[in-house]
């Protein structure tokens, strides 16, 4: 079933050769990365997808799960902008559920740092990506994380709430879970009520232990008892967010949705603007918009780094992950860079796929 | 290859697992010289003894190299990923008992369940600069049920002993550990999380999946099991 490694070499070099003449520079890094860098950005989850190895000098290293991380790091100790970049290489996944599943695949990237034009370089890198998989008719699908950001960050109430539920974008259970405590839907725990009118809470902690100190604990009460008494989401709030999760439909009919929501919610409206650049310069470079797809809450659970555009390409009716997938990860600049940042959209092939469906353009 | 059956090789574990074996008419005896770690089965036809660490018998079981082994669920569930598809529970054997926890000081008087302690997980991150630490030596089953119930920016730091003494020494701000009475969380001053309870676990009967038996031996484990009355 999986295509000989030399013919997989063979495909990831055609399309490396393609990015390469849309103007990338290939560049390539190293298989072992610190492990640190990458649990701090994807926390301990990560364990499970990627080798861990060890030695005595380095401490934890990590078998590349993808590219981006070094990349990004790459591009911002040296690199000039605008820049392009292209590579192809071995990335590993450890499986713990799905025996099926490679834990050692080819992967081509291509990823644009360009301050200039966004909605330019997403179309960019796109259409691209489009072309290229043309003739695997694959189904593409494409959300925007943005957009669920500006939602939350254009709610009426405190800011704490509001960092609590960006935090959790990406975890849409738990997301739920504080939308309905903020609302006020769900039962405030007698162990809390107990707290909050606790007049000397500490009388009977215990001894204190650890490094957590007595005055982040009475920090975290005072902001427990602001949030108690901080009025709940309005009910209309709530159904905005909700209509903007729930918007799928092709890309024209979802931005006349969103910009209807927009009208309740006028905090998403530079977003749904930037959707809509997006869509004038996918269709500039031959997309056809309007038999694309759109949904709001795609992403949200596969694309952990990505904080807007987002799009992956799916083969129909197999059991197959994603052949491509992509976006926007900002933020992920913004926290490697230690206060610099730079806009960067970017995405990935698996040729190993590509081939075992008939081969891209 | 003979049917083998894996017991824990010392302890109170091995002890209770003869009890119980003893208590259906089989005996699990020690051969050889007292520190010798090779055993008898007598009461059923055609069973070898292999006495294992209980945290390899899972291992064992899994590669098929024993085809019954007693262990507790903990070490099953921590050692074997789709562990359903490699070993067969074939009875709980009421002994063993302890519950994997997640516990916090009990000076935290604002964290009472998960969803807290992922609040404070936020907090301490940005006040000290790293991610709060949980001490154990059950990595896998502490991670899927962090990140089942959503809890974020803490890190598993490794301790395969004195658990609950990591807080105290500051090589962790929070635990998950095994517990029978919980009398070592609250001498330690620590507590369980309302809702911390990652896994109940027991001294078990396991069968393996995979370990291939020649017919004889095929009767021979429906013999001991007709014996033991489980399967």
């Amino acid at each position: 079933m999986r295509p000989p490694r030399a013919e997989t070499r063979a495909e990831a070099a055609r399309l490396v050769a393609r990015f390469e003449a849309a103007g990338a520079r290939g560049v390539d890094c190293g298989i072992l990365q610190p492990a640190d860098t990458l649990l701090d950005l994807y926390g301990e989850d990560i364990r499970a997808r990627v080798y861990t190895t060890h030695d005595p000098l380095r401490g934890e290293q990590m078998l590349r799960p993808d590219f981006t991380v070094p990349v990004v790091q790459m591009h911002m100790a040296e690199g000039a902008e605008p820049a392009r970049y292209t590579y192809a290489g071995e990335v590993f996944r450890r499986q713990e559920d799905d025996p099926e599943r490679a834990s050692e695949y080819i992967q081509v990237g291509y990823e644009v740092f360009d301050r200039a034009d966004p909605a330019g370089a997403e179309a960019e890198v796109f259409a691209l990506f489009s072309e290229a998989l043309a003739p695997l008719s694959l189904r593409a699908a494409t959300g925007d994380i943005g957009i669920l950001t500006a939602a939350v960050q254009g709610l009426k109430t405190t800011e704490r709430r509001k960092a609590a539920l960006l935090r959790h974008i990406w975890r849409p259970r738990r997301f739920r879970q504080l939308i309905e405590r903020f609302a006020g839907r769900a039962p405030v725990p007698p162990a809390r009520l107990a707290l909050l009118n606790d007049p000397d809470p500490m009388a009977h902690a215990g001894p204190m232990i650890g490094l957590r100190s007595e005055e982040e604990i009475l920090a975290r009460i005072a902001a427990l008892k602001e949030d108690a008494a901080a009025p709940p989401l309005a009910p209309e709030e709530v159904e905005g967010l909700d209509a903007v999760l729930a918007v799928r439909d092709a890309c024209p009919a979802a931005e006349e949705r969103l910009r209807a929501i927009a009208r309740d919610l006028p905090a998403i409206a530079p977003a749904v603007e930037r959707l809509a650049a997006r869509l004038e310069a996918l269709a500039r470079r031959g997309v056809d918009v309007a038999r694309l797809d759109f949904e709001a809450s795609y992403g949200r659970t596969s694309m952990e780094y990505y904080d807007g555009f987002v799009f992956g390409f799916y083969a129909e009716g197999r059991d197959l992950p994603p052949v491509a997938s992509g976006g926007r990860y900002d933020a992920l600049t913004r926290q490697l860079g230690q206060g610099a940042e730079i806009p960067a959209v970017g995405g990935v092939i698996r040729p190993g796929l590509t081939l075992a469906l008939g081969g891209a353009a | 290859m003979t049917l083998k059956l894996a017991v824990p090789s010392k302890g109170r574990m091995m002890e209770q697992c003869a009890e119980w074996f003893a208590a259906r008419g089989v005996t699990l005896t020690r051969t050889g010289a007292e520190r010798e770690y090779s055993g008898a089965v007598e009461g059923a036809e055609g069973v070898d003894l292999v006495l294992l660490s209980a945290g390899e018998i899972p291992r064992e079981l899994a590669a098929g190299r024993v085809h019954l082994g007693v262990t507790g669920t903990d070490l099953v569930r921590e050692t074997l990923a789709r562990w359903e598809s490699r070993v067969e529970p074939l009875a709980g054997l009421g002994f063993g008992q302890a519950d994997l926890v997640i516990a916090v000081p009990d000076a935290w008087v604002d964290v009472e369940t998960l969803d807290d302690l992922d609040m404070v997980a936020a907090d301490f991150r940005a006040a000290h600069g790293h991610r709060l630490r949980i001490a154990t030596k059950y990595h896998r089953l502490v991670r899927e049920f962090l990140r089942e119930h959503g809890v974020a920016d803490y890190r598993l730091v490794d301790s395969q002993g004195a658990t609950e003494g990591t807080v105290r020494n500051l090589t962790a701000e929070a635990i998950a550990d095994i517990t029978s009475t919980g009398e070592t969380l609250r001498a330690n001053h620590l507590k369980v999380l309302a809702d911390g309870l990652v896994l109940k676990s027991e001294a078990t009967l396991y069968r393996a999946r995979n370990a291939p038996l020649e017919p004889a031996d095929d009767r021979a484990m429906a013999g001991l099991l007709d014996t033991l009355g489980v399967g």
